[in-house]
């Protein structure tokens, strides 16, 4: 508890921009809906015939899990704060398309008889009876409504629009309850507070009601605003940046404490930062290095002038026990060794990012070319489980350990690719869930160890030195063994568009920091 | 005043309502009447086009209307329905001013209004104004329905099962306070009920439909004394002697009534359409030493004492046993 408060006010800024952004997102999608659901509400209680096929249709919209139908949207809509007010707008529309209906369907026949026939026109009929009869059923689906899409609206950041979900993924990839908390708390109050306000409205009577409707009518579209709120003074560079990189301590904090620059950042999925960039969502990004899309993309990767970053050079990380009595599994997977340069992994990653193939098929493949393909043994032995993140490169990795392991010995491999970040591999091997997962040194470095800051500074730009490091500390801290690096060096690097790039003469961190 | 020809309405294959016709002059009570399903609230919703009718035609005052704006000819109309209907969210006095509100009435004589009308109707307007329909009896909530109907003084009123859903004690006594209400002697009311007694009590004429089609047409004694068919003998011949009892009226025996009074006092004022028993009834129960009751038709007035009515009442029995 004291944890969290300490974090939330050491972040209070980013927390209230979120918990603004937040009540944006849900209150303007709940907007469009109700715009769009109470009026198609009360036309299928004219048109019995189609209500059945539109509540079916709203229905299975409301099936769709979240995250898939943001991943729908993203080819269609781009990301950002577009597909997610969308995604959350379809899914309010069911329970206010359902309450609306409902209310009216329930009125009386008797009253709705008697009102005709005292001489009330239809139009009279929907205002004056059946839409206030109908009200506190309309705001039950409101309310539920708004319930539902303050929860939805954490899985915003992940596609970058934002919200108190950019503290949830965050804590999520670090390994970090608090900072889960930091977001899961706000949200969950944010829910409760909204459902007892709109319960207490739902229980005023219709007459009251339409005295506050003039109010509310004002609140909504302000509230809905909310999310823009931030953004007007909002100073330096927009940038969008992966959970993991904003907590990590070679990551955000790092490069502004380097050079001194500013950014307003957006916590984005990794693999969606890319794209953000590329469409001008915003204009800085922390890419990897090899990533494929960084030429697909025409990205100009800034010089780390000043060495913010330690080198990455990739290896896999083993239990040290069985590293020494299987000999034969560090034999079979040193044969990666030095094998995969920079552009090699730029390449393979090209070809599952774009090419659309499939990890296993280009590493078989590269495997091939190599000439080290072997078929797999099937000996139906003991079984060894490699894991990996979340991101195209270890899913590769991830395919060249396995087919390895299974061509050169007699273990059968059990993959569990995309585990959310750094520490959640890392607390999985230690725990012995997992037997190894492919690591980068200058991440060994600085996010699982903590070396003096004089050493350091003293090895961060010498890549076989922060080997060394690391290899000892985590053999003696740890018990787990560095295999040979593979020969690659994905480092983090800020992006930009070539373009924006070129124009603004930016061609390292240090003019960037300049300009913002 | 109002007027039906040939009147008909299926639904699919079902046909439920057949060529009925009838006359009505302002001022009389049609009771339609007849046993479940046989078409008579489908013949009264295509009086106001509730429901429309496959064939034939409605004239009101002369004019066809089908012709009409819908809203316009029910505002000229009032309509009372068995389940009452009224605005759950309205106050009774909110109730009873929609129709005026719709007709653009000024607030001072909606006010009027709606206090006049509680106040005929029995409710206390001080107790009953403000409160809810769900705070309200059963018996309360019809009476509020038929203020309702009545608030912007149409010229004819429409009734489904008005009394329908009340309790007998309850019914029987808001129809006699309904029938004594002054502000309806002028109406032409067109009323469905399935409860033949209240049917002969109230209507002027009788319209009795079975399966859609009419079986007879014409006032109660002619019903009585002569049939038209096995199905109307049928249908009155089991209650007719509480038929006879209810159909003999005051209007019926004016001629033989003095037209002077024959003793001192005050005399009660009594509709020439009460049934000889309720006046009998209303007579006997004036505390006065010698009642006496007064009565018009065609702007003459008879009057009359107890003795009066038993004694006619007693040649009424005769006659109809001869």
């Amino acid at each position: 508890m004291g944890e969290l408060i300490t974090f939330l006010s050491d972040n209070r800024e980013k927390v209230t921009e979120q918990i603004l952004e937040h009540i944006g997102l849900t209150f303007t999608s709940l907007l469009f809906a109700a715009i769009i659901a109470i009026p198609v509400g009360i036309f299928i209680t004219r048109r019995p015939r189609l209500s059945g096929g539109v509540l079916a249709f709203t229905g299975i919209l409301q099936t769709i899990p979240s995250i898939a139908l943001l991943g729908f949207l993203i080819p269609v809509l781009g990301i950002g704060v577009k597909p997610a007010i969308f995604a959350l707008f379809l899914y309010a529309l069911l329970p206010i398309l359902r309450n609306t209906y409902t209310g009216i369907s329930e009125v009386d026949a008797a009253v709705k008889e008697a009102a005709l026939g005292i001489g009330l026109s239809k139009g009279q009929l929907l205002r004056q009876v059946e839409l206030p009869l109908a009200l506190p059923v309309i705001f039950a689906g409101l309310r539920t409504a708004t319930v539902i899409n303050v929860g939805v609206a954490t899985l915003a950041a992940y596609i970058g629009a934002g919200g108190l979900g950019e503290f949830i993924f965050g804590g999520i990839a670090l390994n970090n309850a608090t900072m889960i908390l930091a977001g899961a708390l706000p949200a969950a109050l944010l829910a409760i507070i909204f459902d007892q306000l709109l319960a207490l409205l739902q229980n005023t009577n219709a007459r009251k009601l339409s005295k506050l409707g003039k109010p509310i009518l004002l609140v909504i579209p302000l509230l809905s605003s909310a999310y823009f709120w931030p953004q007007a003074y909002a100073p330096g560079w927009s940038a969008g940046f992966p959970p993991e990189f904003m907590g990590r301590p070679d990551g955000y904090q790092k490069v502004v404490d380097t050079y001194g620059v500013d950014f307003s950042t957006t916590i984005i999925n990794n693999a969606l930062m890319y794209k953000a960039v590329y469409e001008s969502e915003v204009d800085v990004i922390s890419g990897y290095a090899t990533d494929g899309r960084v030429a697909a993309y025409n990205l100009r990767q800034l010089e780390d002038d000043r060495h913010a970053f330690p080198p990455y050079y990739c290896a896999a990380v083993v239990q040290k026990k069985l590293a020494e009595e299987n000999k034969n599994i560090t034999e079979a997977l040193n044969l990666l060794a030095g094998r995969i340069n920079d552009s090699v992994m730029t390449v393979l990653n090209y070809q599952v990012d774009f090419g659309k193939q499939p990890p296993e098929k280009v590493a078989r493949n590269f495997l091939k070319a190599e000439g080290i393909w072997k078929a797999d043994r099937k000996e139906g032995g003991k079984t060894l489980i490699i894991g990996s993140k979340i991101f195209t490169e270890q899913y590769i990795l991830v395919e060249l350990f396995s087919q390895l392991i299974n061509g050169y010995t007699d273990y059968d491999v059990d993959t569990r690719p995309g585990l959310g970040g750094t520490k959640i591999c890392f607390d999985a091997l230690r725990n012995g869930e997992i037997d190894l997962y492919p690591e980068y040194t200058g991440t060994g470095l600085q996010v699982l160890l903590d070396p003096p800051p004089d050493t350091l500074k003293r090895i961060i730009t010498q890549p076989d030195a922060v080997y060394r490091y690391v290899s000892r500390e985590f053999e003696e801290q740890y018990g787990l063994r560095w295999l040979t690096p593979l020969g690659f060096n994905n480092t983090y690097a800020l992006m930009m568009r070539e373009a924006q790039a070129k124009a603004l003469n930016i061609k390292t961190i240090s003019d960037l920091a300049g300009r913002d | 005043m109002i007027k039906t020809k040939g009147l008909t309405r299926h639904f699919g294959d079902f046909t439920a309502v057949k060529d009925v016709s009838f006359e009505l002059q302002e001022g009389e009570t049609l009771a339609l009447i007849g046993p479940s399903g046989c078409g008579k609230t489908t013949t009264l919703k295509m009086l106001n086009r509730l429901i429309t009718p496959t064939a034939g035609q409605v004239w009101v005052n002369g004019q066809d209307i089908s012709q009409q704006p819908v809203v316009q000819l029910r505002r000229q109309m009032g309509y009372v329905i068995q389940d009452m209907g009224l605005f759950p969210h309205y106050t009774v006095a909110e109730n009873i001013a929609v129709v005026p509100k719709l007709l653009g009435w000024e607030k001072p004589k909606i006010q009027e209004r709606t206090g006049a009308l509680l106040e005929q109707l029995g409710l206390d307007t001080g107790a009953f104004a403000q409160k809810y329909p769900h705070e309200l009896s059963g018996g309360q909530q019809q009476r509020v329905g038929i203020a309702r109907a009545l608030a912007a003084n149409p010229p004819i009123i429409l009734m489904d099962e008005p009394f329908g859903a009340l309790d007998p004690l309850t019914r029987q006594q808001i129809r006699r306070d309904f029938m004594e209400l002054e502000e309806l002697r002028s109406k032409t009311t067109i009323m469905v009920t399935h409860d033949i007694e209240e049917a002969f009590e109230m209507g002027s004429l009788i319209c009795l439909l079975n399966r859609g089609k009419v079986q007879q047409l014409g006032p109660p004694e002619t019903l009585l004394r002569a049939p038209a068919n096995d199905f109307v003998a049928d249908f009155v011949s089991e209650k007719a002697a509480q038929l006879e009892l209810r159909s003999a009226k005051l209007r019926d025996i004016f001629g033989q009534l003095p037209q002077q009074p024959p003793v001192e006092g005050e005399a009660l004022p009594l509709s020439n359409t009460l049934p000889l028993l309720h006046a009998i009834y209303q007579l006997a129960k004036a505390k006065s030493k010698h009642p006496l009751g007064t009565t018009t038709l065609h702007e003459q007035q008879r009057y009359f004492t107890l003795n009066h009515l038993i004694e006619a009442f007693k040649n009424n029995l005769q006659s109809w046993a001869n």
